[in-house]
């Protein structure tokens, strides 16, 4: 079987906003969509570089998320903080495990899975390995799909500083480290973007 | 070059460094505390508080290796390492109650804590052991601690208050056993401005409870207050006409009274031992009732005994008592001045010279009720003279009767003479008049009677007849009636035959002239001679 036609050597470029497909500009010159004037790449530019550099960062600021208390609640006994896993157990011990689980996924079990999965694509891309392609692109449309979804437990703190206000009987305070943990969701997800799935597909032609 | 890209995730590593390096400096003092008891206590969540201000968290909690106690690790604020010397004391505040006082209330809300109170000591340490009760005293208050003797606390409890003239100055912090077990000693803090009140001449006494006194004058009543009757209190003033008004240290020594009288009472002095020996009972006679001269409380009484009288088979009782001359006021100073009061001969002579003159003991009755007795020391007169043996070491004053023994005496006498009486005599007589008149009146009743009765029947009967006798309708009245009549027209005849005759003296000769009306009749007025 041939070989099938590959934009890269019949100097077409995509659109990444628009999906356009339109000529190469020669001599090396930038191209820019004909349509919506975005700049146009053959591939995202030092994708799996950038994406290392943003999960590496994830993966330091996820230390801190997960050691300071994200939230502190006081009652008439006195108040008390907690982190993330803290909070996790007393949900599990308080008999709401539904909940338990739904922050334990969103906060522990994704962030997890996001690490490993870009950190796997991206060490493949380094070794320029042909290993599992389909199953490696799968992967990285998992980590799109569930990328969002760990701003649950951020959602969650905001919304129950908001609601449980309650003069003298209680209130809850959000604590330094829900804003390491959202930063530690931002920063995987700007790593998920800034990485080119297509190039799983290039035998490391390109970087 | 490495793209920019690269600062990213050395910001992160920043970030996370510098909270590291920051938990790291700002590290408190880690502490550990050992207690009885770890109840309240909860690892993350109980406190560790200053004069309320939370300056740590309890960490963990564990068992000691001997078992026998709860070792409580707690993470402190670097703030609070200039608290932790050596003499630091760490309590766990949990509701008590006592009498007269609740604290840590508000632990039954807010769970409990562990309250730290700062020593004086120089040195600081990490491991602590903790007391079980609140220290009673605040470190850094202003003011005097000051020891009391006391025989026993009474009802002084920890943190009883101190009044001076009914204002509270302070409290009782700690209360313990003489070490040789006779007596206890209570110290008291008197808090600033209030201190400067403690001089030499200062005398506490224990104010506590209720003081009744049932006096001559009335019913005497006095309290503190609400809180001292509960809890016990204690009182002080400085004692009338002292002369040493020196302020004292903090720690001074002091003894407790136990009532304001014994407080206030000029100093008694040195004691002496005096013996009596009474020859009848002495119930009623308590070890420590009082002993007067006088009139004037001089001592008490320190020991009754029995004693057995070989010769006269009888049992004296021995009286011992503590008297204190000085006690006799202005008199000791009178007699100390001419020199026969100050050492034990010249006192023993002088006391001989009182005696020649009538100095004895007596008992008498102190309080009617419940029948209590005193000794009182007076001058009887008319007392037998004794000897007295002026040389020995307890001086024996000699006694007579107390005023009850000669009450009883001459109850005694009357009585005697009440059984002396011839009662049998009397009674036997008596009882042989009451037959006599008993058989008086069965004669009367039997003789007399009847022919009274006859002599009464026939003097009715007599008066029935004298009655009918006089009556309007008797007969005899009738008689006399009709007598009288005729009597009287007799008389009335014979009249007019005489008034006739008067006129007509011839008459007598002549007889009556025909017109003339017969004798008798009414005749028409005729102007006639003198009648």
């Amino acid at each position: 079987m041939s070989d099938p036609i590959r934009t890269l050597t019949a100097g077409l470029l995509a659109c990444q906003t628009c999906g356009l497909v339109s000529r190469r500009v020669p001599d090396g010159r930038p191209s820019y969509c004909s349509r919506c004037a975005t700049k146009l790449h053959e591939r995202l530019p030092r994708s799996a570089e950038n994406a290392l550099a943003w999960l590496i960062a994830a993966v330091i600021l996820y230390i801190p998320s997960n050691l300071l208390p994200v939230m502190y609640v006081s009652g008439i006994g006195g108040g008390q903080e907690s982190t993330i896993l803290e909070g996790v157990l007393s949900f599990w011990r308080g008999g709401d495990w539904p909940i338990a689980l739904v922050i334990f996924i969103a906060s522990v079990a994704v962030p997890a899975t996001k690490f490993l999965a870009i950190g796997l694509i991206v060490w493949t891309l380094y070794r320029k390995s042909n290993w599992a392609r389909r199953q490696r692109t799968a992967l990285y449309r998992l980590v799109e799909l569930i990328g969002y979804w760990s701003m649950l437990d951020v959602v969650v703190v905001a919304l129950t500083s908001a609601l449980l206000q309650f003069e003298g009987i209680g209130a809850a305070e959000p604590r330094l480290g829900i804003v390491f943990f959202c930063a530690v969701v931002v920063a995987t997800m700007i790593s998920a973007l800034s990485l080119d799935s297509r190039l799983i597909w290039d035998n490391g032609a390109h970087q | 070059m490495p793209s920019l890209i690269w600062l990213v995730p050395a910001a992160a590593v920043v970030i996370g460094l510098s909270l590291v390096v920051n938990a790291w400096v700002t590290a408190g003092p880690r502490i550990t505390i050992g207690f009885q008891t770890a109840q309240g206590l909860e690892v993350g969540k109980t406190l560790v508080k200053h004069r309320n201000v939370t300056i740590g968290q309890v960490t963990a909690i564990s068992l000691s290796k001997d078992g026998n106690h709860v070792l409580v690790s707690a993470e402190l604020l670097k703030s609070a390492r200039s608290l932790l010397t050596s003499d630091a004391q760490f309590w766990v505040v949990r509701p008590r109650v006592g009498i007269g006082w609740a604290s840590g209330l508000e632990t039954l809300l807010s769970g409990s804590y562990i309250a730290v109170e700062a020593g004086d000591a120089a040195t600081k340490r990490t491991e602590f052991v903790g007391v079980e009760n609140p220290p009673p005293l605040t470190h850094g208050v202003l003011g005097k601690s000051v020891l009391l003797h006391a025989a026993d606390v009474g009802s002084l409890a920890l943190g009883a208050p101190v009044y001076f003239r009914h204002f509270e100055v302070g409290h009782v912090i700690d209360r313990k056993i003489d070490a040789g077990g006779n007596g206890a000693r209570v110290v008291l803090f008197i808090d600033a401005p209030y201190d400067v009140l403690v001089t030499r001449a200062t005398r506490f006494w224990n104010a506590g409870g209720i003081d009744l006194a049932l006096r001559a004058d009335g019913f005497k009543l006095r309290t503190q207050s609400l809180a001292s009757v509960l809890a016990g209190g204690l009182a002080f003033d400085t004692a009338p006409n002292a002369q040493d008004v020196g302020p004292v240290a903090s720690g001074a020594e002091f003894t407790l009274f136990d009532d304001q009288e014994a407080a206030m009472a000029p100093p008694a002095g040195d004691p002496r031992y005096v013996r009596m020996r009474f020859e009848r009972s002495l119930r009623g006679l308590s070890v420590g009732a009082p002993v007067e001269f006088v009139g004037v409380n001089i001592g008490q009484v320190f020991a009754v005994d029995l004693d057995y009288d070989e010769a006269a088979k009888s049992f004296p009782v021995i009286v011992t008592a503590r008297i204190y001359p000085r006690r006799m006021g202005k008199a000791y100073l009178v007699l100390e001045q001419n020199g026969t009061a100050t050492n034990e001969e010249k006192t023993a002579r002088l006391v001989e010279q009182l005696v020649a003159r009538g100095l004895r003991a007596q008992p008498r009755t102190g309080n009617l009720l419940t029948g209590q007795l005193y000794i009182a020391l007076d001058f009887i007169s008319g007392a037998r003279p004794v000897r007295f043996a002026a040389n020995s070491q307890t001086l024996e004053i000699p006694t007579v009767p107390g005023g009850t023994q000669e009450l009883q005496q001459k109850l005694a006498a009357v009585v005697a003479k009440i059984d002396r009486l011839p009662i049998n005599e009397i009674g036997r007589q008596l009882h042989a008049d009451l037959v006599d008149l008993d058989q008086t009146i069965g004669d009367f009743r039997t003789q007399v009677l009847p022919a009274g009765t006859a002599s009464m029947q026939s003097l009715r009967t007599t008066l029935d007849r004298v009655n009918d006798t006089l009556a309007d309708d008797a007969s005899w009245r009738e008689r006399v009636d009709q007598t009288l009549d005729e009597a009287r027209r007799t008389l009335q005849s014979l009249r007019s035959l005489t008034d006739y005759l008067d006129r007509h003296p011839e008459a007598v000769l002549r007889g009556r002239h025909p017109s003339q009306p017969p004798v008798g009749e009414k005749s028409a007025p005729v102007a006639s001679g003198p009648q």
